[in-house]
């Protein structure tokens, strides 16, 4: 079954560790299946072969066989234990960071990544990485335990509130990887998704260096930011309700100055400080027909930040 | 059939259920046979109701996104399939109903050695049930069953209650737990040495020890939780200058031994049903019961292997997989032991057998399975995805469900007198096989590919294999239903059992069925555990006239 599996839904191999976590997979799959068969297949022989009314000779009386159950407890005890050792080495390789890996900061809250580079360059729910260099992730929470986990790594570790805790890979090839949250935190635990995307050495640095705040005006920062802080992937600019069904929020074409709906049934009026508030209080004012489930901006953002995104949000006229 | 040393005196004793009449006379009844029915029956509700929410879970599945309820409604609804199944079923249902029935009737005891204690147990269950059941109908508990702080002291939900309902729930256990080992050491009949005991007693025995030395952890640890929620004490929550990993610690190292306490009366089970329907001794029967103490003691260090990526230290880890892998070789031995009892025995297919076979085979997965997850670095990737949720499904539901089921079909006419219908309840147990399988094997291929657990929405490619594993809760559910209703009808319409209707060699195949309110009419003779087989024929003449192996 689980071999079929492999062969019929291949799970890509996107990082140094996955193929060393998948060989001892297969190890573990090929001695459960070998123990499995023989077990079964004399559990089903017994009951034929000896069934009531066909077998009549006399029962035997045997308490017990201490070689066989010797010989049996050694040889399992010999393969539990290399099993063991190879899952152990594998655990080594993902706790020993390499040194010069390069660092990035992870902050999990509900329900929401960010990722914080060394040269103050921000993204969210999207992990931009080099190809073939270590990578080290630092993470911490700021509200309850979430999980990084990256399938096609096969690598996983718990977020935690008030500690840091920290997870590495190298990515050998370009592409994209999706990440999920892992532990449990919540109404939108599920869709607490993210996306690694692996780069040429060239093209991350780009990205990384792309943004200079000193060539462009608040509404073009403000639409960068839009994006770069992942409000796009909820907020629809362009009057669509494609969003919306993906569990988002409102449109946001059009709506400055307008009368707002709340699903406490009253209204407010559009202004800067109602988008200020939504950004960094959201579960203040739920416009009506939607839930409470954008994560908090607050403390991520700058005031500078702010006024962009503010100035963005107003130019989106009908 | 009827091979009885006691059926004289059948007629002068007023069995158990009829002994006195009327619900208060059940109500304030202090007759381990009675409480043990009325713990039967109700855990088994507490599992039609678990088993509800786990078919609207899987409903729920059937599309990405919203199919029937929201993701808060849907955080909910696992929350509560876990935290009923778990501590409102599957904890007391096999050592409190099954334990209470056969335990005293097994060492040749009239009763319990605490038998007003026994009847407070149920009550303090039912106690500790109604804050649970308060705490449904005021709007639910979102935190999953393991309660993992902070979120379980910031979420709104009604906590507090359920988790004073786990720590009343509790002391019952406790209560339990502290009968049932004075009763083992202090009621045995002259001549029950515990080398004569069968097997199941050594279960619930072992099982019994776990009950009393783990369950008060769990008691501390939800208390510290109130204690937090309510007056706002740091224990776990950070932002209260508290520790959330502390809380994990805690919490397994009651929950991993509870696991134990789930399924070592499973093995008793088990080791029953292979015996007394292959008509042989059991092969290895002080390793199947030193092994059951043993895994009680094992139980106790290896609660880590559930944080293997929690942020607990290296050195935990290591030691916690190591700890692990230890116990799965007596384990393993067991299973071993059951299947080469059958050779050369006679075989029959009744269906307590088919539900021990069908154990064999899915208690071997959950095992198997387990192996994955021990490996430190496969757990990294398996780590709660539905590799997890498949993995104990298989144990607790493969294992000790099918046990039970086994055990409710070879004890039913001994607790009521009366035969179920034979072939209904094979097909009834063909459909719980296949729907069991068809639910959770889909499971373990969707954990491999990366599909975390308590996901409400989903990735479109994991569609089809929800959709199979629905398909399969339907075909399970089906032939649990059949089953609780033939079982329901043969109370009213099922032919009158005799007092051994499958030959068996227990204590409690010697006593009529329904048994007389004092078990044993007259000193009860005290023989090996499972005396089968032609030398014992010769060596209890008296008991067993008839040649065993033959099945008429």
């Amino acid at each position: 079954m689980l071999l079929w599996t492999a062969l019929t839904f291949p799970l890509p191999q996107a990082s140094t560790m996955a193929p060393k976590t998948d060989a001892l997979y297969d190890f573990i799959y090929w001695f459960s299946v070998l123990s499995l068969i023989p077990t079964i297949a004399a559990m089903l022989y017994f009951a034929w072969k000896y069934r009531a009314g066909k077998n009549t000779a006399p029962i035997p009386v045997i308490e017990g066989n201490p070689v066989f159950e010797w010989t049996v407890s050694i040889v399992l005890s010999f393969f539990f234990v290399a099993i063991f050792i190879w899952g152990l080495i594998g655990f080594n390789e993902i706790y020993d960071i390499p040194t010069g890996a390069y660092e990035i900061n992870v902050i999990g809250q509900q329900w929401m990544w960010t990722f914080q580079y060394a040269n103050g360059q921000t993204s969210t729910n999207t992990l931009y990485v080099p190809k073939g260099r270590p990578i080290k992730l630092i993470m911490t929470s700021k509200d309850v335990i979430h999980d990084l986990f990256i399938p096609n790594f096969r690598l996983k570790q718990d977020v935690v509130p008030g500690m840091y805790s920290s997870l590495w890979f190298e990515a050998p090839n370009v592409g994209e990887n999706q990440i999920f949250c892992a532990q449990y935190c919540g109404t939108a635990h599920s869709n607490m998704i993210g996306k690694v995307v692996v780069m040429e050495p060239d093209d991350f640095n780009k990205w990384l260096n792309g943004i200079d705040p000193q060539k462009m005006n608040p509404l073009e920062l403000g639409k960068h930011l839009f994006t770069q802080r992942n409000c796009i992937a909820c907020h629809a600019v362009d009057g669509g309700s494609a969003a919306k069904a993906n569990h988002g929020g409102p449109s946001l074409k059009g709506i400055f100055g307008k009368q707002i709906k709340l699903s406490d049934g009253t209204q407010v009026n559009a202004d800067e400080n109602y988008i200020r508030n939504s950004i960094v209080n959201p579960a203040g004012q739920i416009v009506e027909g939607f839930s409470p489930i954008m994560p908090t901006y607050k403390g991520l953002l700058t005031e500078e930040e702010l006024n962009y995104l503010v100035a963005y949000i107003k130019s989106l006229k009908e | 059939m009827s091979n009885l040393a006691h059926s004289t005196s059948e007629a002068n004793s007023p069995d158990y259920l009829h002994a006195t009449k009327g619900l208060w006379s059940w109500l304030s009844t202090l007759d381990h046979k009675r409480i043990g029915i009325m713990y039967l029956f109700t855990t088994l509700g507490f599992f039609l109701i678990g088993g509800f929410f786990a078919l609207l879970i899987r409903i729920e599945h059937l599309t990405p996104g919203k199919t029937i309820m929201e993701a808060n409604m849907y955080n909910t609804v696992f929350t509560l399939h876990g935290a009923i199944m778990v501590f409102m079923f599957i904890i007391p249902n096999v050592p409190a109903s099954f334990g209470n029935f056969l335990l005293p009737i097994m060492i040749g005891a009239k009763d319990v050695a605490f038998p007003r204690l026994n009847l407070i147990s149920y009550y303090v269950l039912w106690a500790g049930a109604a804050l649970a059941i308060t705490s449904i109908v005021v709007g639910g508990v979102d935190t999953g069953w393991t309660f993992y702080t902070p979120y379980s002291i910031r979420t709104g939900t009604a906590v507090t209650l359920m988790a004073l309902g786990v720590f009343v729930m509790g002391f019952s256990s406790i209560f339990t737990g502290l009968n049932f080992i004075a009763t083992v050491h202090k009621m045995r009949a002259p001549g029950m040495t515990f080398h004569k005991m069968p097997l199941f007693v050594w279960a619930t025995y072992a099982t019994a020890i776990i009950q009393v030395v783990a369950t008060p952890v769990i008691g501390i640890t939800v208390a510290l939780l109130v204690m937090e929620r309510v007056f706002h004490i740091g224990f776990f929550d950070p932002k209260l200058g508290g520790d959330p990993i502390l809380f994990q610690h805690f919490f397994w190292f009651y929950s991993h031994p509870a696991v134990y306490i789930m399924i070592v009366p499973g093995f008793g089970i088990i080791s029953e049903l292979i015996t007394a329907f292959s008509k042989k001794t059991i092969f290895g029967y002080k390793a199947v019961a030193y092994s059951s103490l043993a895994i009680a003691f094992a139980s106790f260090i290896v609660w880590g292997h559930h944080m293997f990526v929690s942020g607990q230290s290296y050195l935990a880890s290591m030691l916690f997989s190591v700890a692990t892998i230890i116990i799965g070789v007596p384990t393993a031995i067991k299973i071993i032991n059951w299947t080469v009892t059958m050779y050369k025995g006679h075989v029959s297919w009744d269906t307590p057998m088919l539900y021990a076979m069908s154990f064999i085979f899915m208690f071997s997965i959950g095992g198997l399975t387990g192996l994955f997850l021990i490996a430190l670095s496969v757990d990294v990737h398996l780590h709660d995805t539905y590799f997890v949720v498949a993995h104990f499904h298989y144990v607790m539901m493969g294992g000790t469900v099918m046990a039970m089921l086994g055990g409710l079909h070879f004890w039913w006419p001994k607790m009521f007198g009366k035969m179920y219908p034979e072939k209904l309840a094979r097909f009834a147990a063909f459909l719980v096989f296949m729907g069991f399988n068809i639910t959770f094997l889909p499971q373990f291929v969707l954990g491999y590919l990366g599909m975390p657990r308590r996901y409400y929405n989903y990735e479109p490619r994991y569609q089809g294999l929800h959709q199979l594993s629905t398909l399969g809760s339907w075909i399970l559910a089906s032939g649990l239903i059949l089953t609780f209703s033939y079982l329901l009808v043969s109370l009213w319409r099922g032919k009158k059992a005799p007092a051994n209707p499958w030959n068996a060699r227990g204590l409690e195949w010697m006593i009529p069925s329904p048994p007389p309110v004092e078990n044993f009419t007259t000193e009860p003779v005290i023989f090996d555990a499972y005396p089968y087989g032609e030398e014992y024929d010769h060596k209890y003449p008296n008991l067993f006239p008839a040649s065993g192996g033959t099945h008429v």
